[in-house]
């Protein structure tokens, strides 16, 4: 016991004393988390637009009110013809153009029916799919507006619901990615390399021919590392309750229970890594390319697993990341319980058990 | 103490032909070492300081992994106080003491740190073992609360061996411990083995420096993997039964060269800064006029002296010799 508590004094001083790291490892999250809730936004806001109105009447007027008062467009000017228009998207000053037909509101009052064309660049498909979507419910709105005082009837008048998070804030998504990556990189990479640093260093040669368990220098390695990503899952919570006003809407209990199980899994693969390497930079070339990559890209934390094709579908049920992601949201944000991420916890202990059976069997107790 | 029987490895896998290891069998040896057809063997008694001489990539450092259970030989048995490198490795590894080549210590912790936490992986306390290490620790106490990193060559081997003292091995097994050492540091580290071996410490040390190897009891030289001799430093200086001459000239340069046009010299090495040479047959060779015609060659201030061999002209005589 005491021969345990001297290493794990000793990891801690390694840690300690590597300043330039313990700053990065303790910095991180709160680089990440601010970076993902205000500047890396998937929201989409302030798209610049450019309007063409052959005549200006109510109507239009009241469209182009309702555009310019969202938080969504900026109205960047108006044209004359489709040649600037066409200048507009080149220069990139426009990433919406809006084209009222002639005549829109005689149109709209004789025939109930008026055009109105969107030109978007879709150079970025995505967000272009985004702002035209928010432009069409801005004309709907407005069209239900105008059928209200007209006091049409017959119309299908959608009511939309945002479960979970109505305000839509991409936050509710990344906050449980940003954790999951978080807890990859340090237990994973750190492990690891602080395991394989005993090795290049030599020291592991020493520590080998002495009395000590080997399992004492695993411990020892992996204790450090679980208190600082306890640390930094403190932080990356009381960051997104306290600033970026995400919720924990379930038990905080069942959420440290399974970042703790997450944690493990983690743990266990640095020290998989550790066993199938002899340098410091495999090792952080495997943690980095073979973990981190698949925990933010395959994770569901960036793009949505959904939408993948099959192969990577079954490729990102290997991934820890995936299934702590999934729970994390079930408690955090939906508030449920312990019992119904089951399936998730049983996957994350399935998956830390295999990890630490084949390091233990891997572990060299001699040099070769 | 140590007892080393036909020991055989080979780093290239299931003989494919390659070779690279200790005891490279089907070779010619030196009818005075070693009888067994394969594998290196020796054995070392208690508290007896014993050295293996060789330059690098010999195969001293294979022999001391094998020995403290850190790689496992192909073929051959050894044995530390009975117990068996393979199978007793874990109690070996509480009875040997290890300083690897390299300084194998943790450079950001202080010299402290360092001895009080390979004090508790071996179960014991600085305190418990402190007389041991006293005459060792009292040079580099003055800077116990500096990290290892910062520490000159010479005073992180004293705190490795510091280190692999700690625990009161009865056996001590150090790498090439002066390498990169100062040639003072060198000389007082040599002094307190000398001490420790009077604590009844068997002591196996490699060195690639030949003026180190009169320190040790007895010495092995080895080459390529084999061993050239095993004896006392005194007896294998002895079996170097012919005359060796030292020359000198202005031209240390071509010397070498132009002594190796002479067919009267058997052999020449050099020597820092002289040439040591043997002659094939004594009556052949004067010396008055081999330097008078080595001045005709163009050499000037020609110094040809006879001289009695070191350890290193008989380690080139010997590696000459056997065919390795």
């Amino acid at each position: 016991m005491k021969q345990l508590l001297s290493f794990i004094r000793k990891e801690f001083n390694h840690i300690l004393r590597d300043k330039p790291t313990i700053m990065i490892l303790l910095l991180m999250p709160v680089i990440q988390i601010l970076l993902f809730g205000f500047a890396l936004s998937t929201e989409v806001k302030n798209t610049n637009v450019v309007i063409l109105v052959p005549k200006a009447d109510n109507e239009i007027r009241h469209i182009i009110d309702r555009v310019n008062a969202s938080d969504y467009f900026d109205i960047v000017g108006f044209v004359h013809n489709a040649d600037e228009i066409e200048n507009a998207f080149r220069r990139g000053d426009a990433k919406l153009a809006m084209i009222f037909e002639n005549n829109f509101s005689e149109n709209l009052k004789r025939n109930g029916k008026a055009h109105i064309q969107l030109i978007a660049d879709a150079s970025d498909a995505n967000t272009a799919k985004t702002f035209t979507f928010y432009a069409t419910s801005i004309i709907n709105s407005s069209q239900k507006d105008f059928s209200l005082q007209n006091n049409a009837n017959g119309m299908i008048l959608p009511e939309i619901k945002m479960l979970y998070n109505p305000q839509m804030k991409s936050a509710f998504n990344f906050v449980p990615g940003v954790l999951g990556m978080i807890m990859m990189l340090i237990c994973a990479m750190m492990t690891s390399v602080s395991i394989v640093r005993e090795k290049e260093m030599g020291t592991m040669e020493i520590l080998l021919v002495s009395p000590m368990h080997p399992i004492y220098i695993i411990l020892s390695k992996i204790t450090p590392y679980l208190l600082l990503s306890l640390v930094n899952f403190g932080t990356v919570i009381l960051l997104s309750v306290f600033v970026l006003h995400v919720p924990i809407v379930g038990s905080f209990f069942s959420l440290l229970m399974i970042s703790v199980l997450f944690i493990f899994v983690a743990l266990s693969m640095g020290l998989f890594i550790s066993t199938v390497t002899n340098s410091q930079l495999i090792a952080l070339l495997i943690s980095g390319m073979g973990m981190m990559l698949p925990a933010t890209l395959l994770s569901g934390m960036i793009y949505p697993i959904e939408n993948m094709p099959v192969l990577l579908q079954i490729l990102s049920d290997l991934v820890p990341a995936r299934w702590y992601i999934i729970a994390v949201k079930d408690i955090m944000i939906k508030g449920l319980s312990f019992s119904d991420v089951l399936h998730e916890a049983l996957v994350l202990t399935a998956m830390a058990i295999f990890f630490i059976t084949i390091s233990l069997k891997k572990f060299k107790v001699r040099l070769e | 103490m140590i007892d080393v029987k036909n020991l055989y490895k080979n780093y290239y896998p299931n003989d494919s032909g390659k070779f690279a290891g200790i005891g490279k069998p089907g070779i010619k040896k030196n009818e005075s070492v070693l009888s067994e057809d394969t594998g290196i063997s020796f054995n070392v008694s208690e508290a007896e300081l014993f050295g293996l001489i060789g330059p690098d990539g010999a195969g001293k450092t294979t022999i001391f992994r094998i020995l403290t259970t850190l790689i496992l030989p192909d073929k051959g048995i050894a044995t530390l106080g009975g117990l068996d490198v393979v199978n007793d490795y874990k109690e070996i590894r509480k009875k040997v003491g290890y300083m690897p080549g390299r300084f194998s210590l943790y450079q950001d912790l202080t010299v402290l740190e360092n001895l009080e936490f390979f004090a508790t992986v071996f179960n014991t306390t600085i305190k418990e073992n402190y007389d041991l290490i006293k005459d060792i620790y009292v040079q580099i106490e003055p800077f116990k609360n500096r990290r290892a990193g910062k520490l000159s060559g010479g005073m992180k081997q004293k705190l490795a061996l510091c280190c692999a003292l700690i625990h009161k091995p009865e056996i001590l097994f150090l790498d090439e411990p002066t390498t990169g050492v100062d040639p003072v540091s060198r000389k007082e580290f040599w002094g307190m083995l000398q001490k420790l071996k009077t604590q009844g410490i068997t002591i196996l040390v490699s060195t690639p420096y030949m003026d180190e190897a009169a320190l040790c009891d007895r010495i092995a030289l080895i080459q390529n993997g084999n061993f050239l001799n095993i004896d006392t430093p005194e007896n294998i200086v002895k079996q170097f039964n012919r005359d060796l001459w030292s020359v000198k000239s202005n031209q240390m340069h071509h010397l070498l060269t132009d002594l190796r046009t002479f067919d009267s010299i058997d052999s020449s090495f050099a020597f820092g800064d002289s040439i040591h040479f043997t002659v094939k047959h004594k009556k052949d060779f004067s010396k008055s006029e081999f330097e008078s015609l080595l001045l005709a060659g163009g050499h000037n201030k020609v110094e040809i002296r006879k001289i009695n061999p070191g350890i290193e002209d008989c380690f080139m005589e010997l590696s000459k010799k056997t065919d390795l």
